[in-house]
């Protein structure tokens, strides 16, 4: 080592939003002015993944896990760790437990016990803006291995031994794909990535790519390779500006590195890529989608066959996987298939990575060998539910997925197991719901979702999707009838039948797992008018309890409506003052009262 | 007050030429000129379809598709609130609400003084803090409606440009 210290600054979106870039040039700075800038390094590196913890600075080699850094903290980081040789125990990781002493190491980490991490093997661990470092890891020896040491055919061989399936969504082999693109017969074929991640709470493609861009510029070489592409393109949404920037970085110093352009490696194969931005269309997350919108045109989808491994881009044969997957192809060239089969399910192998949002402790990017608990996952990693909530349900595969209940936590996680279980594996976005979450306000949030961004082109999308909402919105008022869930199940039969693409045949999913796993939530909103989370304002009443009113008129005084006044009686037994009562018919329902009762006594019914 | 919108500058009209080659290049064409004049302006799209030799009407069909492309002037300072899941369920619209309530205008909206313009935004991938908003990119991490008065105020003051 040449520096006594490492100082790895986390530079994943949520740190970065959140002053690590401050962080980073106040850590220079002191370790500047205090002199000891040939001692420690220090690197923006990838996200590690505790996005919950953030601003994160990790120090090696003591592997000190610091969070919360505040760029205030820079100073004593370096006089103590640095200089001093002590570790700053205020800011160290501590469980909330306070048991357990981890020392802020890592694996003491019990977020990260669990995990086994091949697609994030690198972020948090390199500055994704050096390629050396990604050279330093095992960077480009698959590629090397490929080009050298494999014939096309083995490429795809050991890809098929691997067992890998898409990680966008519908979990196709990869192996299938690029042998049918190898198959067909063209000068010119064509290699994408598709970055358009659009599902809203999952961000593991970002992060992959902002950590360590340079694992699928090698990716798409060996595709390529494979394939017998020599141009390739990757797709991202224009909003991910850090990832499109460390992409630009990554694939000009791969150039200047021999590893992308002409005569890779000196082999005489040809691959260069180019980045092309998304405009904010979730349906280009679908490949027929993407590929017309790389062309310049509507996102809009077409109908398939022919498959784009045979007619994709400008109508060549174009090879399409996400982010994820060819994440993990480096590592299965260089590991081989069989080591990357021996981890995960009979069906699903490898790893996934899930982006652990809403009501949970530790929000953030988890990767787990497939077959993991969905209860491992929300407890184990992610703490269980914050604030000593109660779980309620958990929302796997975005807008196209389903909920899933108590019931189901412990379903080991696979592409084939979500879907019997009456969900998806989606993208990889895991969203936590407490008992406070009505599935009826969230289904309703998803298809509205796909409704906006239904294209148009085919009516039982753009009808169907429409439909069920309003059905939806109908009984969120509390007019709901028990005709609707008839309704409900005909339309989505109908869209799920007949729609062009994923986007449309998926939309009911979310209404569906409504119906089929909150039934009794569901009645209660249409048979009782009654919302049991509190959350459709319209089926909700506020009310004041009487004797534990103690006249104060605190919530009167904040209600906006002047719906509260105090009631024309004497004060009860024990009390000063009477009671005061909510006028139900000026009443907004908008929570003041309930926020400002010192109490208690104002409730939701 | 406002700049003369053509000629354009040499920077867009060589990036464009550059492009102008390369196949598929209109959505990149549009990137560009959004992000130079904060949105896309007739008379721009106009040149444009000059200068890449596409149908005027294309270019509308392409840019109405998307999200991202705004034929409307922005406000001076553009408040972006995320409406992911996470954000959605850890009250993101109570955020939207408050901001209509601070400065009158809705997601979608241009403020009538033209200081703000208010939008609904996918998830921008910082789930971590949610709810988040950003305003003119920075990111704002764990809001509740309680603070947006705050941080509206030093850009409504003008103390930040």
């Amino acid at each position: 080592m040449a520096y006594k210290n490492y100082c790895l600054v986390c530079a994943g979106t949520g740190c970065h939003a959140n002053t690590g870039e401050e962080i980073y040039q106040e850590l220079v700075k002191k370790a500047r002015d205090l002199g000891v800038e040939k001692d420690v390094q220090v690197v923006k590196t990838g996200c590690f993944g505790f996005c919950e913890k953030g601003p994160i600075v990790k120090i090696l080699p003591e592997e000190a896990f610091y969070v919360h850094v505040k760029p205030s903290d820079a100073e004593e980081l370096i006089k103590e760790h640095i200089i001093k040789g002590r570790m700053v125990n205020r800011l160290l990781y501590k469980e909330d437990d306070k048991k357990t002493d981890t020392q802020g190491k890592i694996d003491d980490i019990k977020f990260y016990q669990k995990q086994l991490r091949i697609v994030l093997r690198n972020c948090g661990f390199i500055n994704p803006e050096d390629i050396e470092e990604y050279i330093g890891r095992e960077g480009y020896q698959a590629l090397a291995k490929a080009l050298t040491d494999m014939t096309p055919d083995q490429i795809v061989e050991e890809i098929k031994k691997s067992g890998l399936r898409g990680r966008g969504g519908a979990g196709f082999p990869t192996w299938m794909k690029w042998n049918f693109s190898k198959q067909s017969s063209s000068d010119v074929k064509y290699v994408v990535c598709n970055a358009d991640e659009g599902d809203p709470g999952a961000y593991m493609d970002r992060s992959t790519i902002e950590g360590d861009p340079h694992s699928i510029i090698e990716a798409m070489t060996i595709a390529a390779k494979a394939i017998g592409a020599s141009q390739g393109f990757v797709y991202i949404r224009a909003e991910y500006q850090l990832a499109v920037q460390r992409l630009e970085i990554a694939t000009k110093q791969a150039r200047e590195y021999g590893v992308l352009g002409k005569d890779i490696f000196g082999t005489g194969f040809d691959f260069d890529l180019e980045i092309r931005l998304g405009a904010g269309a979730f349906v280009c997350g679908e490949e027929t989608a993407l590929l017309a919108s790389i062309e310049g045109e509507r996102g809009i989808p077409k109908p398939r066959p022919p498959f784009p491994a045979v007619k994709g881009l400008w109508g060549k044969p174009t090879v399409i996987n996400n982010v994820e997957t060819y994440a993990c192809v480096p590592m299965i060239i260089l590991k081989g298939g069989e080591w990357f089969a021996s981890i995960g399910t009979e069906k699903s192998k490898g790893t996934k990575v899930f982006a652990l949002t809403g009501k949970i402790k530790n929000s953030g990017l988890v990767e787990v060998p497939m077959g993991t608990t969905l209860r491992d996952i929300i407890f184990a990693i992610g703490g269980g539910i914050k604030d000593g909530k109660k779980f309620k349900a958990v929302q796997t595969g975005g807008p196209s997925g389903g909920v899933l209940t108590t019931e189901k936590l412990d379903t080991p996680i696979d592409f084939d197991n979500l879907v019997a279980a009456g969900s998806m594996m989606g993208s990889g976005g895991m969203i936590v719901m407490d008992e406070e979450d009505c599935i009826v306000d969230i289904v309703r949030f998803y298809l509205d979702f796909s409704v906006d961004e239904s294209c148009g082109k085919c009516s039982p999308c753009r009808i169907g999707g429409r439909k069920i909402l309003n059905i939806l919105d109908k009984i969120a008022e509390g007019k709901g009838e028990m005709d609707d869930i008839k309704k409900i199940k005909e339309i989505s039969e109908a869209m799920k039948r007949s729609s062009l693409c994923a986007l449309g045949q998926t939309t009911p999913n979310p209404a569906l797992s409504l119906i089929n796993f909150f039934y009794d939530e569901l009645l209660a909103h249409i048979q009782d008018k009654k919302c049991p989370a509190g959350k459709c304002k319209n089926l909700l009443s506020f009310s004041i309890v009487r004797n534990t009113c103690i006249g104060c008129g605190l919530c009167a005084k904040k209600c906006p409506v002047n719906a509260i006044t105090a009631e024309d009686c004497e004060p009860l037994p024990g009390k000063k003052k009477p009671p005061f009562v909510i006028d139900g018919k000026k009443c907004i329902k908008c929570g003041e009262c309930i926020a400002a009762c010192k109490f208690k006594s104002v409730v939701k019914l | 007050m406002a700049d003369a919108l053509l000629p354009m500058p040499t920077e867009l009209t060589s990036f464009i030429n550059e492009w102008k080659v390369k196949p598929g290049n209109l959505i990149m064409v549009l990137h560009k000129v959004q992000e130079h004049y904060g949105y896309i302006p007739q008379e721009v799209a106009v040149e444009v379809s000059k200068i890449l030799e596409i149908p005027l009407a294309k270019i509308y069909g392409v840019a109405t598709f998307y999200h991202l492309f705004s034929f409307k002037k922005p406000g001076k300072h553009k408040i972006a609130v995320c409406l992911g899941t996470a954000c959605y369920l850890k009250g993101a619209q109570d955020l939207l609400d408050e901001i209509d309530a601070i400065i009158g205008c809705k997601a979608g909206e241009v403020s009538s003084d033209e200081k703000f313009s208010v939008d609904a935004v996918r998830c921008i991938g910082c789930c971590g803090l949610a709810p988040v908003l950003t305003i003119d990119g920075k990111v704002f991490g764990c809001v509740t409606a309680d603070h947006m008065a705050g941080i509206i105020a030093p850009y409504q003051n003008d103390e930040v440009n």
